[in-house]
């Protein structure tokens, strides 16, 4: 009889990989059923498009390297990425978009980089990087909030407009954006920076419908939702408080400076913290483990710049949001910040005792 | 902080911390449930005969012996061996190779014991009253008990011990913080008190500020124990630790309990720490009090295949398939028969259960295959830095695995690959199952054995340099040299012949001039190390030569044995010069024979006793040509050599000498009969006797100042050799042939030149 000889340690803890991008999955859930919620029923059908699509080009390409692609697909990693470009993008945009995008986070950022583990960049927001800055029009064009549109739209309807740009009553995406009295809606991060370049103040732009105690109507919710779900997640310890922590905290600290310096042209900590993609980006975009640093103290640098960034593009730069490019910036210092900020090993201290 | 604010801390029942650790299922419970039970003795035992870190000691007993119990089996003056001693009496069936409890699955020299039944002890001394007995025989005697670690790597204990630095704190380590092992625990629920004996004796022979007996909190029982037996001594302190893997390794404990950290290469006591195992403890106290030295232990026979887990007292050298019968194994639960020896985190699979229990045994596991599923292929790493959180000595495992992975060593040592303590914490946690310690262990091999190369190859690089820079000094030395004999000698021919003052100057120039061609040899030698030790056999390399020919020898500078090439060349050397003196004991008879040509017969003589010892010199000198080209060849690689051979070759040199003055005083006997010593041929009749005398005198002096001279080139040429290791029988073997043929040599010459 032959013995099974392995090396130490013999005992595993259960959890493995697949099992934890699972678990970020659910956790995700309540953020996407809240989003489908404000949002309409576009978001199932990104979603849908972006996990087959995901699915199918890395089980092709990693057939095409020869590699298990069984058990490659079995680690949910794909579908993660997968779903955090969909919840990303308008829910309503074509569906070319996604495919495309989905297309490239899967095979040019993470597959050509050498696949799982490999990927200097987080192959969601590389993906959604791309897609804003190739076809800035569709990217932007978030429908509003359900509530104050002029038309409902269905499951049937938002598959319709995601493939042929049109209702099945014929109505267009452009329509859809438009409240009651026809005026297109935005988004409360577009609604605020348009309406301060216009000589508005902050408080001045509150007054938009979209807008109800400060916050943007849902927008709030959506992000309450990330929050929860990053909880669960940090207390089932598949993630750690440092990334999040750290991106929140400075993303707020900065903000109240600011909002306290002039509140008429900068908004307050609460309006950045629960707009945009903060809480989804803060739980499950930048805590995405293989484009973020790895040491405590890592993260907590790592998480800090993105807050930092996330300010200075929101406040200062030209785009939407700026989850997707403060995590992209942030992706490329990790290599440094992990070089830089190795923890101190044991026994390497300097004449102590 | 100071020693007593630890102290109250502890006392106060206050902790520090370590980084990282991990918390896996106990599974305690399967085995500790029972109390320490005994097993029937096995039919064979397998005693190996190293079982800690350090050196085995020489085997004491042959096939064949009766041995009894706690019979010495092992013994060596080396401090870093411990004995091993007969597990029962018995008779000693088998000495050779034998499956050993490694990792590596090698086998190694075991002793095996077919037991008696009788279980007869040998005589013990015990020495109850140690207190009054001087510390070096309390060690002395824990070290003859074959005592060693028992809880970890299994350090020889005495060693530990015999510190000289002030010890601030004893910690004795009952955290036994692996998974389902509960030796420990049990041992000290059920013998806290023999335990306390051993601290007692381990105190008295430290005298250490405080002694903290450290034990994970999930042993309520035996911490319970512990504190009754230490209860009247104040400063016992029994701190319960936290659960938490790996708490009870060496320098996590440390920075437990005082905040300090072992530092890198560095040991325990550079803090002020000891740390003693519980269950060496216990040995200690059995040591010292029943004099009985270290033939079993407390082993945990667990895991979900075994129908009777439990503790049990296991001989040493009790093979493990003896184990598994007596605690039912039940092989249906495995699919292929999986052994592990230690705990589920550090412990090692067994090749073959024929593999013994050794010193460091704390624990069989065999579990079942439900129970502890073998870990799926690995996955790609994530990233995900689970590991990096765990592991206790704050290194960033993902980074070591992918630069282990990758094969670049050098970075997995800028990543401190070496503090790893392979504690398997990081590949507990890992989501993508990546067995990372086995990716760390298979670097750090690859480092040790990149270093060996690079060693070796510095070294021959070394070698190949100084050689070459010898090579030319000596070039340079024998041409100057022998420019300077030329022109001392050319000055000597110049001299007035008749004169026999003139003719003493000359010869004594002509001394001289020998004496400086020979002046090297007289600079002691520095014997430092082997780059001296090269230099010294390099100079008797040149010696040698220079006793030849004056041609350079062709040396080879690979080579296999040194030490005997050295005590050759030495002895060679020497018989050289001897045959050098004789030639020239044979040249004086020669030159002088014309002068002589009155006396017939005598010339006749001389000539003919020229002619002989002519051909003998020519033939001494081929000899020596070739005893050093062969056997100083080799001479170039170096570490080596002993003692023994350096007083061997001064006897052989110290024989040279003696026969050298005989040859010397025979060298005096021919002149002063029929032979006049002269450079030049051109002196009266008259003159001759007397002058004959006085060379003769001459050349008496010189040869016995040239074999003093041999005599201490040898002594000083092999001083390295003391200092370097290692044993040489064939050396002194050859040194001793050696020594007879230059014996039979001279014997010869003596006869050939008795007829004249
Ligand atoms: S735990 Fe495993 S997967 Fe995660 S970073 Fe470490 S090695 Fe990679
Ligand atoms: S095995 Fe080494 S790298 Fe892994 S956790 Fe232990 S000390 Fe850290």
């Amino acid at each position: 009889m032959t013995f099974k000889v392995a090396s130490s340690p013999h005992q595993h803890a259960m959890r493995n990989t697949a099992g934890l991008m699972r678990l970020v999955i659910y956790c995700a859930v309540p953020g996407i059923v809240v989003q489908g919620y404000f949002f309409g029923w576009g978001i199932l059908v990104q979603l849908i498009l972006a996990v087959l699509t995901a699915l199918v080009s890395e089980g092709v390409f990693l057939a095409l390297r020869k590699r298990n692609f069984e058990r490659a697909l079995g680690d949910y990693s794909a579908v993660l990425t997968a779903i955090l470009l969909a919840i990303s993008i308008p829910p309503l945009a074509p569906w070319w978009i996604v495919v495309l995008g989905t297309f490239f986070a899967i095979v040019i950022v993470k597959q050509l980089y050498g696949g799982l583990g490999n990927n200097l960049f987080n192959p969601a927001m590389a993906a959604y990087v791309m897609l804003l800055i190739s076809f800035p029009v569709q990217m932007t064009a978030w429908a509003p909030v359900q509530a104050l549109t002029q038309f409902s739209v269905n499951l049937a309807d938002a598959a319709s407009v995601v493939f042929t740009g049109f209702t099945t009553d014929g109505y267009s995406l452009g329509q859809l954006q438009t409240n009651i009295d026809g005026v297109t809606l935005a988004t409360p991060l577009d609604q605020v920076r348009t309406d301060l370049t216009l000589g508005l103040t902050y408080h001045e732009s509150l007054q938009n419908e979209i807008f109800n105690h400060g916050m943007g109507i849902g927008w709030a919710w959506v992000n309450l939702a990330y929050l929860l779900g990053g909880l669960v997640l940090i207390k089932t310890r598949a993630i750690n408080w440092h990334i999040p922590g750290a991106m929140l905290g400075t993303l707020a600290a900065i903000a109240a400076v600011m909002y306290a310096t002039d509140a008429s042209i900068y908004a307050s900590p609460a309006f950045h913290l629960f707009s945009g993609a903060a809480m989804l980006g803060a739980f499950f975009i930048a805590t995405d483990p293989v484009s973020a640093a790895t040491s405590n103290k890592g993260r907590l640098v790592y998480g800090a710049g993105i807050g930092l960034w996330v300010y200075l593009i929101r406040t200062f730069g030209g785009y939407p949001d700026a989850v997707a490019f403060a995590v992209l910036i942030m992706n490329m210092a990790v290599p440094l910040i992990d070089y830089y900020l190795k923890p101190r090993v044991y026994g390497h201290w300097s004449k102590r005792r | 902080m100071s020693m007593e604010s630890l102290f109250n801390r502890l006392k106060a029942g206050r902790l520090f911390s370590f980084p990282g650790g991990v918390k896996p299922p106990e599974r305690k419970a399967l085995s500790n449930q029972t109390a320490i039970a005994a097993l029937p003795l096995p039919d064979k035992l397998f005693v190996s005969l190293k079982q800690h870190i350090g050196v085995e000691g020489k085997v004491q007993v042959k096939e064949g012996d009766k041995v009894l119990k706690g019979q010495v089996l092992t013994a060596s003056p080396n401090p870093f061996a411990v004995p091993v001693h007969a597990p029962t009496s018995g008779t000693v069936t088998r000495i050779g190779l034998h499956a050993a409890a490694h990792p590596s699955g090698l086998p190694e020299q075991t002793i095996e014991i077919t037991p008696d039944g009788l279980g007869q002890w040998t005589t013990l001394s015990p020495i109850p009253n140690y207190a009054q007995l001087p510390k070096m025989k309390i060690i002395e005697a824990i070290c003859n008990a074959g005592i060693s670690g028992m809880g970890g790597a299994g350090f020889p204990t005495h060693l530990k011990i015999s510190s000289k630095k002030d010890v601030e704190f004893l910690i004795i380590n009952g955290v036994e913080c692996e998974p389902y092992i509960t030796a420990d625990d049990r041992l000290m629920r059920e013998h806290a008190w023999q335990i306390r004996q051993g601290i007692d004796i381990l105190v008295h022979l430290l005298n250490p500020g405080a002694v903290l007996i450290a034990i994970e909190e999930n042993k309520p029982e035996a911490i319970d124990a512990m504190r009754v037996a230490c209860k009247d001594q104040s400063r016992y302190l029994v701190c319960p630790i936290p659960t938490r893997y790996p708490a009870g390794g060496e320098k996590q404990l440390i920075q437990n309990l005082l905040d300090r950290e072992v530092p890198r290469k560095g040991l325990p006591i550079d803090v002020g720490v000891i740390m003693q195992n519980v269950g060496t403890c216990y040995a200690i106290a059995d040591a010292i009090f029943s004099g009985k030295p270290l033939i079993e232990r407390v082993v945990t026979l667990t895991g979900e295949s075994l129908q009777a887990p439990g503790n049990y007292w296991v001989p040493l050298g009790t093979p493990v398939y003896h184990l598994l019968n007596q605690a039912k194994y039940v092989s249906s639960l495995q699919q292929k028969k999986r052994i592990i020896m230690g705990g589920p985190m550090m412990g090692f699979t067994l090749h073959t259960d024929l593999a013994p229990v050794v010193k460091t045994s704390n624990c069989v596991l065999v579990p079942s295959d439900q129970a502890m599923p073998l870990p799926p292929d690995e996955q790609s790493c994530i990233r995900c830095a689970a590991c990096a959180d765990a592991c206790p000595a704050s290194l960033l495992p993902q980074q070591l695995y992918w630069h282990a992975k990758a094969n670049e060593l050098e970075r997995a040592q800028d990543f401190n690959l070496f503090d790893c303590i392979e504690c398997g914490a990081c590949a507990y946690v890992c989501p993508s199952d990546i067995p990372l310690v086995h990716y760390y262990r298979r670097a750090k091999a690859d480092i040790r054995i990149q270093e060996q190369e690079k060693q070796k190859s510095d070294k021959a690089r070394q070698r190949f340099e100084a050689r070459n820079a010898r090579l030319e000094r000596e070039a340079e030395e024998r041409k100057a040299k022998h420019a300077e004999a030329a022109e001392r000698r050319r000055q000597a021919m110049q001299q007035p012949a008749d004169n026999p003052q003139d003719k003493i100057a000359a010869a004594l120039a002509r001394v001289q001039a020998k004496k400086q061609a020979a002046q090297p040899d007289a600079v002691p030698e520095a014997n430092e190390d082997k780059v001296a030790a090269a230099i010294a056999r390099a100079k008797a390399k040149r010696e040698a030569q220079q006793a030849q020919t004056g041609e350079p020898a062709k040396a080879s500078a690979l080579a296999d044995d040194p030490k005997k090439a050295q005590v050759a060349s030495a002895i060679a050397r020497a018989k050289a010069k001897r045959e050098a003196q004789q030639a020239q004991t044979t040249e004086t008879v020669e030159s002088a024979s014309p002068a002589a040509s009155d006396d017939a017969e005598a010339a006749k003589k001389a000539r003919v006793a020229a002619a002989v010892a002519r051909a003998k010199a020519k033939r001494d000198a081929e000899k020596a040509d070739d005893a050093p080209e062969s056997d100083a060849q080799p001479a170039e690689n170096a570490q080596i050599d002993d003692a023994d051979a350096a007083k061997k070759a001064r006897v052989a040199a110290a024989v040279a000498k003696a026969k050298a003055k005989r040859d010397a005083e025979k060298a005096d006997d021919a002149p002063e009969s029929d032979a006049q010593p002269a450079e030049n041929a051109q002196i009266d009749d008259v003159d001759a006797a007397k002058k004959a005398r006085v060379a003769a005198a001459l050349a008496k002096a010189k040869a016995k100042r040239d074999a003093e001279k041999a005599a201490s080139t040898t002594e000083t040429n092999h001083q390295p050799d003391d200092i370097t290791q290692v044993d040489d029988a064939e050396a002194a073997k050859r040194a001793r042939v050696k020594a007879a043929v230059a014996r039979a040599k001279a014997k010869k010459a003596q006869q050939q030149d008795d007829p004249s």
